[in-house]
């Protein structure tokens, strides 16, 4: 999904060289354009951007809305690229007081929805000099229902992503009994339901999943037969990427076969209107099967000495959370610019995992395979 | 999806598997759990004991065993092997009755139930009527006396178990029988004794519990002769020839009275309570054996005087003026004398005295002065102190072999010389083809070794850490105890003691170099011993370090138990192993995990708080590391050491609790077909339906690293390979951890002719982390052609191919939730199996073993045997990790049966069924250790018997018997093939194989 929606962003606007900006900080609006091929650096742009305001003297944090109408932050060379070339063409810029920018946060749905804490922000110290946001997220795979033409009407295949957040999976199984049609009739069996949902857990927020939904597989292995004990296992097994599929116990809101949008551009099940008409929480996809297991976790992998001594007690999260935001900067060095496409081309397999590298000399090898 | 879409059935490796694994349960070794009635048959000189659970275990010579399970679980009350045959009764505790019998089968014999009976009384009689108290197999071979609650004595043909009407003896019929002034004594109550006339088959004893003994004449139906006595009748002994009757009673008390046909006894010819004048508790069972010399041996069970012994589980032994009363630490289930079998011998002359305890088999030599006792071959009380860790170690080098057994027979000095007395059957099985040794580690700090190389577990070696440690006992002790009043004579036999002085003596982690005999044994309470086999006794002080493994840290506290306080100053060993190194681990939590190397001298540890390297031979730590997440309190502060955790604690006890309670009920995983056995699933598939489910709720919650005890060091590995680059191998030293966690530590030892001048350096070259956070609980690493590394020293002994180096390594980690291989030294993944997310069962125990082919000589592939939590072992392929064979082994809720699983070398395992029983199984075609062995009732020696004693002594009127009993010897001669062409009745169970 990542990789053809890129590709066809950059296709379309291959020719037209200038992006116009829109900046808006508080109520007022800026426009000016920049160069698509050559956007130059993220501190000229910031240097640009406080002056068209008159806002010098101010720290500001930089945002913008991507195509999916979420809010993602500009902070350094590689998302201010990525920002400029995947412009739709207006490039909407918005920028925020730094103090102000602590109360919200980017992420998916940010813009459209209610501002609510996610992804990117550690729950950790409250205090942070600077808001680290290593890669561009702008591409985010989110929790969907999946594989419409091949489950049966009935049925629900849904898709929950963590996405490096810290949210609680949140729900939970029991055991049950269902009826099915056999040949001699109705047949009562014993099956998994999920029981309770988490008050703000991920499984409530999509929506996707409801109490009393009978669990018919787990990342494509049939729950039939197996204990609850071994249900729960698999599930935190697949933690990272959790495709449930479920019947569900409410079978009005089914997805009707045939009105679905094709490809990779979904329909919205949510009906909350926003300005951006695209919020995107909420989308059908069509994955082929194996890029079902394209996301898979990957190990992270340090090299080189790490003397305890001279590496302290690391604060809480930062080296042992890898997959949340909270090193990555360090891997952006000056002087890697242009590498900047081939680095995210190289980590497209895994969008959600930045690496965490201790300073001095560190070199990773990690999560290019994946099986 | 990919998985969906590997390549089919390959019907060369079908084959191929099907040479290489295979599944069975062969032997269970140890003390059986609970037993409850003990059986002994003196012309098979086979011994039987009956559990609480239903199973019935035959042992004979070292090598011969059986085992039976009842359908029923009821507990064994009684075993009865039928006189000079291969067949035994038992009774059950739900009033039925079994026929079990040896059949030769292929060459071997197997133990099977032909029969089972229960005894009917007449409609409307009261269940105690049928209850059975007694049973007397006749010498007839063909009759089976049941004495009963009721005081009626039932007569049952064998082996049909047809009851005979017309042959019970009613308790009216005896009163009628009895003259006038013995009759208006009171009801009879129930049968306590039956006996048949040594020499005369048609007369049996019949006592009954109120004190009235009669003698009945089975042929003319009336009463020989009766005896009264005044208390309470608890067991009789008839005298060999007959003239001598002992009944003793529940006052504590034993009456000797004179058989003599004409005149009547009243008053006995003697009386006595041994442990009189003050009160005493009843004599249970009694023998009055003859001998040679004149002078009778009395043993009897009981008998201690009330107040001040009623506690002690004592048999005394009384002769030509010795009296010893031997002291069990167990309660006494029952007990047997072995005494010349030859009817015509005209004295039992006994030879051994066999005492079946709660927790373990005592057989004392009767014949040599002092009484002492013998030591089994078999049976070995496995916990006599609790067992906490079990390692194996195969194929151990010859000389190794002798050097621990020399110094276990200086441990064993007080055992008789006699020969084992129970040896009948002859074992079949192959002499095993390597020595293997059992090592296990017990709470009260010693450490046993065990030969396992057979179907007998036998000691061969006790180590015991304690003396390195101050403890509370004080040696003087035991002195004092001996010093003990004479009177009664006590003594203290058995070897089973549960109390331990201090758990913090507790040995976790045990790790044995064969080829070195270097031994690394690790504690409760962080103490980490390295010791050296000598063979000589030495005194010599144990050097002590201390690895603070939380330097660096702030602001901790440890809250658990204390560290062990070593002894100072030289301590005397014993030849064997002997400890020159004594770490200790700051804050002195539990090891977790345990390496040594003993080429490179070193030897790694690690607990929950991080993990260290020692250099034993200069004396030196290397590196301590630190593995804590700095959110992980509970393991800074020590088990229990807060409310909350007490609380979590608590909290988890209870949901395992219900989650062990829901599992119960639950349906069998569904396995691939054919392997796992569905047996039960249909049952409890439609019980299902029926049952209210009770609402059990998992929560579905990621892991994430504020886990407790991630920093928890499950794992540690040596070795040579390729850590940093390519072209140059190195030592390395691997640590997993609770949370996901590899570390990877690049060793440099220097050469050996420096290796006391330059220390051993070493660096982190590595560290993984894995995403999915699961324990690590293996790491290996695979050589060029996939093979995992030797052992240390392996190779320079000649014993191993040496690595292939030329090719590139590979690491293999395993996790609770995955097995993953990465490239070396390049650590990039190279394949996976996700085992949790695709079954969700959780990997608990790992082990590389090398399969043989049971067709191919020298065939073999090396292969992951892994246990998982749902007790099922699996094969898993290397390097490409594919499931080959999976078996369903322990069952799921037998927590503490999963947790003690050890592999060997070569597709073996075993595992913990009960406190005392290690159950041994093979996934290899190869290697199997399991009983075979032979039985035969028609051996000349014990067939000529029986048939010596009915010609000796027969009356006219016994010619019917005579005959139906050479018939049925006939058959048993003539027409073995018909017997076991024969279909089996019953449920059997042969050799402890799965059904």
């Amino acid at each position: 999904m990542n990789r053809s929606f890129h590709k066809s962003q950059t296709l379309r606007f291959y020719d037209c060289s200038a992006v116009e900006v829109k900046s808006k900080f508080g109520a007022e609006f800026r426009r000016f354009s920049l160069d698509r091929q050559k956007p130059g650096r993220f501190e000229d742009f910031y240097k640009l951007v406080v002056h068209t305001h008159h806002i010098t003297n101010t720290e500001v944090t930089i945002g913008y809305a991507d195509v999916h109408g979420d809010l993602l932050p500009i902070n350094n060379d590689d998302n201010f690229c990525k920002a400029v070339s995947s412009a739709n063409p207006l490039l909407r810029v918005f920028i925020q007081k730094r103090e102000e920018a602590e109360h919200c946060s980017f992420g998916a749905g940010s813009l459209s929805r209610r501002r609510r804490p996610l992804a990117l922000r550690e729950d950790g110290p409250r205090r942070r000099t600077h808001l680290h946001i290593g890669l561009p997220h702008d591409f985010r795979p989110v929790s969907s229902i999946i594989d419409v033409d091949i489950v049966p009407e009935t049925h629900r295949r849904v898709r929950l992503y963590r996405h490096g957040c810290q949210k609680p999976l949140g729900f939970y199984i029991r055991d049950g009994t269902s009826v099915r049609v056999a040949p001699q009739g109705l047949e009562k069996v014993p099956g998994v339901f999920i029981s309770r949902m988490v008050p703000g857990g991920l499984a409530e927020s999509t929506g996707l999943l409801a109490v009393d939904d009978e669990v018919l597989e787990v990342n494509g292995i049939e729950v039939a037969g197996k204990t609850l004990d071994q249900v729960t296992d698999m599930m935190i097994a697949n933690s990272h990427n959790l495709i449930v599929t479920v019947k569900p116990a409410n079978q009005r809101n089914n997805v009707v076969r045939g009105s679905r949008a094709s490809g990779s551009s979904g329909r919205s099940s949510d009906s909350t209107a926003s300005r951006h008409s695209l919020p995107m929480a909420h989308v059908l996809q069509n994955l082929p099967p194996d890029e079902m297991e394209s996301d898979e976790e990957a190990d992270v992998v340090l090299e080189g000495v790490l003397e305890p001594r001279l590496a302290p007690r690391p604060p809480p999260g930062s080296l042992t959370r890898v997959n949340g935001a909270g090193l990555a900067p360090s891997l952006h060095s000056p002087g890697r610019e242009g590498s900047v496409q081939r680095l995210l081309s190289s980590l497209r397999s895994d969008p959600r995992h930045s690496l965490a590298l201790p300073p001095g000399g560190v070199e990773e090898h990690g999560p290019a395979v994946t099986l | 999806m990919r998985r969906f879409l590997r390549p089919g059935h390959d019907p060369a490796r079908e084959r191929l598997k099907r040479d290489l694994f295979q599944f069975n349960k062969t032997v269970e070794h140890g003390f059986p759990h609970q037993p409850s009635a003990l059986g002994y048959s003196p012309s098979l000189r086979i011994l039987a004991i009956g559990t609480r659970s239903g199973a019935v275990k035959l042992y004979g010579a070292p090598g011969v065993e059986f085992m039976g399970l009842h359908r029923e679980n009821n507990t064994v009350v009684q075993i009865h092997f039928l006189p000079g045959q291969c067949q035994l009764v038992t009774l059950l505790d739900d009033n039925s009755l079994h026929l079990w019998s040896l059949k030769v089968k292929g060459g071997v014999s197997e133990l099977q139930e032909d029969e089972a009976f229960t005894l009917r009384g007449p409609p409307g009689a009261a269940p105690s009527a049928t209850q059975i108290t007694v049973v007397l197999p006749h010498s007839s071979r063909q009759l089976l006396y049941l004495g009963t609650e009721s005081g009626n004595v039932f007569a049952v043909q064998l082996p049909a178990f047809r009851a005979l009407e017309d042959r019970a003896i009613s308790s009216d019929t005896v009163l009628q029988r009895l003259p006038e002034e013995a009759r208006h004594r009171r009801a009879f109550e129930m049968v306590e004794a039956l006996q048949e006339h040594p020499r005369d088959p048609s007369q049996i004893l019949i006592g009954y519990s109120r004190g009235l003994v009669v003698i009945w004449d089975l042929q003319g139906s009336r009463v020989l002769a009766h005896f009264l006595s005044s208390q309470q009748l608890e067991n009789v002994c008839w005298q060999r020839d007959s003239r001598l009757i002992v009944s003793c009673h529940s006052d504590g008390s034993y009456c000797q009275w004179r058989m003599s046909p004409d005149a009547p006894q009243l008053e006995p010819v003697r009386s006595c309570v041994p442990y009189g004048p003050f009160p005493c508790k009843a004599i249970t069972k009694i023998f009055w054996l003859t001998t040679k010399q004149g002078l009778p041996f009395t043993i009897f069970q009981g008998g201690m005087p009330r107040a001040s012994y009623g506690d002690r589980h004592c048999i005394s032994v009384v002769h030509n003026g010795q009296q010893t009363a031997f002291d069990f630490t167990s309660r006494v289930i029952d007990f047997t004398v072995l005494v010349q079998v030859d009817p015509a011998a005209a004295f039992d002359d006994p030879y051994a005295l066999v005492v079946l305890a709660e927790e373990e088999l005592v057989v004392i030599d009767l014949q040599t002065a002092g009484w002492p006792p013998v030591q089994p071959p078999y049976l070995a009380s496995l916990h006599c102190s609790a067992i906490t860790c079990s390692h194996h170690v195969s194929n151990i080098p010859l000389k190794l072999w002798e050097r621990i057994i020399a110094a276990g027979s200086r441990q064993s000095t007080h055992f008789s010389p006699m020969e084992w007395p129970i040896d009948g059957g002859t074992s079949l099985a192959p002499a095993p083809p390597q020595r293997d040794l059992l090592l296990t580690g017990h709470e009260d700090g010693t450490v046993r070794f065990w030969d396992a190389s057979g179907v007998c577990l036998r000691l061969l070696y006790k180590l015991s850490t304690v003396r390195v440690f101050l403890t509370d006992t004080d040696p003087n002790e035991s002195l004092s105890a001996q010093g003990e009043e004479e009177w009664p004579p006590l003594r203290k036999v058995g070897s089973f003691d549960p109390y331990s002085d201090d758990p913090r003596l507790g040995i976790q982690k045990i790790f044995l170099c064969k080829y070195s005999g270097y031994l690394a044994v690790a504690g409760t309470a962080g103490q980490v011993l390295v010791l050296e086999l000598n063979d000589e006794e030495a005194e010599h002080a144990v050097e002590q370090v201390e690895a603070d493994l939380l330097r660096d840290q702030e602001g901790y506290r440890w809250k658990g138990h204390e560290r062990l306080c070593a002894r100072p100053g030289p301590v005397h060993f014993e030849p064997g192993f002997q400890p020159f190194v004594l770490v200790q681990c700051q804050p002195p939590a539990v090891v977790t995990s345990l390496a040594l190397h003993s080429e490179w001298r070193l030897v790694a540890f690690g607990t929950s708080h991080g993990f260290g390297l020692f250099d034993h031979q200069q004396r030196r730590q290397v590196f301590v590391k630190c593995t804590l997440h700095p959110s992980d309190q509970l393991a800074l502060e020590g088990p229990l050491s807060r409310v909350k955790s007490l609380k979590k604690s608590l909290r988890q006890s209870f949901r395992r609790i219900r989650r062990s309670r829901a599992s119960s009920r639950k349906r069998r995983p569904a396995g691939p077909p054919g392997e796992v056995q569905e047996g039960s699933s249909r049952a409890e598939r439609t019980g299902l339906q029926n049952m209210e489910l009770a609402p059990v709720q998992r929560k579905i919650e990621a892991r994430s690293a504020e886990d407790s005890f991630t920093g928890f060091v499950r794992t540690l590995y040596f070795a040579d390979t390729y850590l940093r680059d390519s072209s140059r191998h190195c030592p390395s030293l691997w640590a997993g951890t609770n949370g996901g966690t590899v570390y990877a530590f690049a060793l440099r030892v220097p050469p050996a002719e420096r290796r006391m001048d330059e220390p051993v350096r070493a660096e982190q070259a590595k560290e993984i982390q894995l995403m999915h956070r699961a324990p690590v609980v293996g790491i290996l690493v695979l050589d060029g052609h996939s093979v995992p590394l030797p052992e240390p020293l392996e190779v320079a002994h000649d014993l191993s191919k040496s690595p292939d180096m030329q090719g590139s390594h590979q690491l293999l980690v395993v996790s609770e939730e995955q097995f993953k291989v990465f490239t070396l030294p390049k650590v990039s993944a190279r394949l996976k199996l996700k085992l949790t997310a695709l079954e969700g069962s959780r990997v608990r125990r790992v082990s590389a073993a090398r399969f043989g082919s049971c067709r191919a000589e020298d065939y073999g592939e090396h292969h992951l045997a892994v246990l998982t939590n749902l007790g099922d072992v699996q094969v898993i392929s290397l390097p490409l990790l594919k499931p080959q064979v999976r078996y369903s082994c322990i069952r799921r809720e037998d927590v503490s049966g999963i947790a003690s699983c050890v592999f060997t070398k070569y597709g073996q395992g075993f595992y913990l069924i009960s406190p005392s029983e290690f159950e041994r199984f093979s996934l290899s075609t190869k290697w199997l250790v399991e009983p075979r062995c032979l039985v035969d009732s028609a051996e000349s020696k014990n067939r000529s018997r029986p048939h010596n004693r009915n010609s000796g002594s027969q009356s006219d009127g016994e010619g019917v018997l005579k005959e139906i009993q050479s018939t049925l010897e006939g058959d048993r001669g003539s027409c073995g093939d018909w017997r076991s062409q024969r279909v089996a009745v019953g449920y059997s169970l042969s050799n402890g194989g799965a059904e």
